[in-house]
């Protein structure tokens, strides 16, 4: 049995579940994950009683950072995110939707100065009645939450 | 103490209070008044035009040099380093570097903010893209409250292109500050944004969405007309849409007598030549406050008290 825990249990690092299918990938480009040179499982369109299908993601010795785990609520809001550290959970981090967002997504605007500039992008990140806008703070041009995370 | 304006970059009118605002507009009206050869004493201003727009461009330097400053600068990107792949980040640090301060313009959007985050000197938008034009929206505010007498409590109708006309996006975002009453009159294609009515919402400021621009002229104390863009449509379309947004003369029997008509400038035939002699017409008058309202601008990033 000892062997079996090995391959699933993680001693250090971070678990993503509950990632709606099909946007695991998208987490490891975002937070650059595989770049980190750490062992990276990814499990895709994994059976879940809950959400039909679903995908996990396991990094070893990388902590998701609170920030990090804020910008996931934009795109997988049910994500649970769990820091292992010797093989217990030591923080479960609760995704609130960020009031900023740098660098992690490219402006939708290709006019956007942005893109060709040494910044990075900065999206300010506004709820009303459910419907979640992003406005660039270069081109202040405003989306809707759904169009700026797909892009890339 | 400095004036809150005092060494900020002015890149998008919503990053100004209201008490902003009406500073500007109060000083523009001094300026005005009573011209000053000495605020921009010893001081040098760029002028970098990445794109042309003479008149813009016109009214600033003419401003600087009024005030007593001197202008380097350039009146298109084709010459610059930026055509040699510089970024703009660099090109800014290098000329703010030269410079008191760096008026621009540029084809992309948000090129005036990323330039503020790079300067050494306060920045000063003249047009970013499709974004912001801060100082035509100054302007325009400067004209309101010099025809009006006040901007507080007026009720203004935009007319023709209310789509992608950044300038009635801006200045409807400055009145909403003022509790003004907004008439929209534009085609169902070219409406006003409704990321921008949503704004008003929010606010609590009123609106009414309008399909004749006879029927609103006598609820106006603004009339502000825009062209609408031949290039959108087809000739037809076009004949059959601009047709219903042409201002004549006689559809001002029944305006206000305090009623002004505004443009930003150049009119095509959106107004005919013959309301140019009615005492409605004050868009030349506008297009000459354009100086004032920058020279408030510079004189105010520049001087901690006016
Ligand atoms: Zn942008």
């Amino acid at each position: 049995m000892q062997y079996t825990r090995n391959v699933e249990a993680l001693k250090e690092g971070t678990v993503i579940d509950h990632i709606p299918a099909g946007q695991g990938l998208k987490i490891l480009r975002l937070f650059q994950l595989v770049e980190t040179g750490e062992r990276v499982t990814v499990g895709l369109n994994l059976q879940s009683r809950h959400m039909g299908s679903k995908d996990v993601v396991k990094v070893e010795n990388i902590a998701l950072t609170e920030e990090q785990a804020n910008e996931l609520a934009l795109f997988a809001p049910k994500a649970t995110v769990n820091v292992i550290s010797n093989f217990e959970v030591v923080k479960k981090h609760k995704l609130e939707l960020p009031e900023e967002i740098e660098g992690v997504f490219a402006c939708p605007n290709s006019n956007c100065i942005s893109h060709k500039e040494p910044v990075k992008s900065f999206f300010y990140v506004r709820t009303v009645k459910n419907d979640t806008k992003m406005k660039c703070k270069y081109c202040e041009k405003v989306f809707t939450k759904d169009i700026v995370v797909e892009v890339r | 103490m400095a004036n809150p304006l005092y060494r900020k970059h002015i890149i998008s009118i919503p990053d100004f209070t209201r008490e902003e605002l009406e500073l500007v507009v109060e000083t523009a009206g001094r300026l005005k008044a009573a011209p000053r050869h000495d605020l921009l004493a010893g001081k040098v201003v760029a002028s970098c035009f990445f794109e042309p727009s003479t008149r813009t461009r016109l009214s600033f330097e003419t401003s600087i040099q009024r005030l007593g400053g001197t202008v380097i600068g350039f009146a298109d990107g084709a010459n610059t380093s930026a055509k040699k792949g510089e970024t703009l980040a660099d090109t800014i640090r290098i000329i703010s570097s030269y410079t008191d301060a760096v008026v621009m313009r540029h084809p992309q959007e948000g090129a005036a903010r990323l330039a503020s985050e790079f300067s050494a000197v306060p920045v000063i938008n003249g047009g970013d893209g499709a974004n912001q034009h801060p100082s035509q929206t100054l302007l325009d505010l400067f004209t309101i409250k010099e025809s009006q007498g006040r901007l507080e409590n007026l009720a203004l109708a935009f007319v023709g292109d209310l789509k992608y006309g950044r300038t009635v996006h801006s200045l409807t975002q400055a009145l909403s500050l003022f509790n003004c009453h907004f008439y929209f009159v534009a085609p169902e294609v070219l409406a006003m944004p409704d990321y921008i009515c949503e704004e008003l919402d929010e606010r609590g400021i009123s609106y009414t969405l309008a399909e004749s621009l006879e029927e609103v002229i006598p609820h106006v104390d603004i009339l502000y007309m825009t062209r609408i863009q031949r290039e959108r449509f087809d000739e037809a379309e076009f004949k059959q849409i601009q047709g219903q947004y042409i201002l004549k003369a006689e559809m001002l029997n029944h305006a206000r007598p305090n009623m002004k008509v505004m443009h930003p400038l150049p009119r095509v035939d959106e107004i005919e030549v013959a309301v140019d002699d009615t005492p409605h017409a004050y868009y030349f008058e506008q297009a000459r406050n354009g100086v004032f309202a920058r020279q408030a601008l510079l004189a105010l990033v520049l001087n901690e008290t006016v």
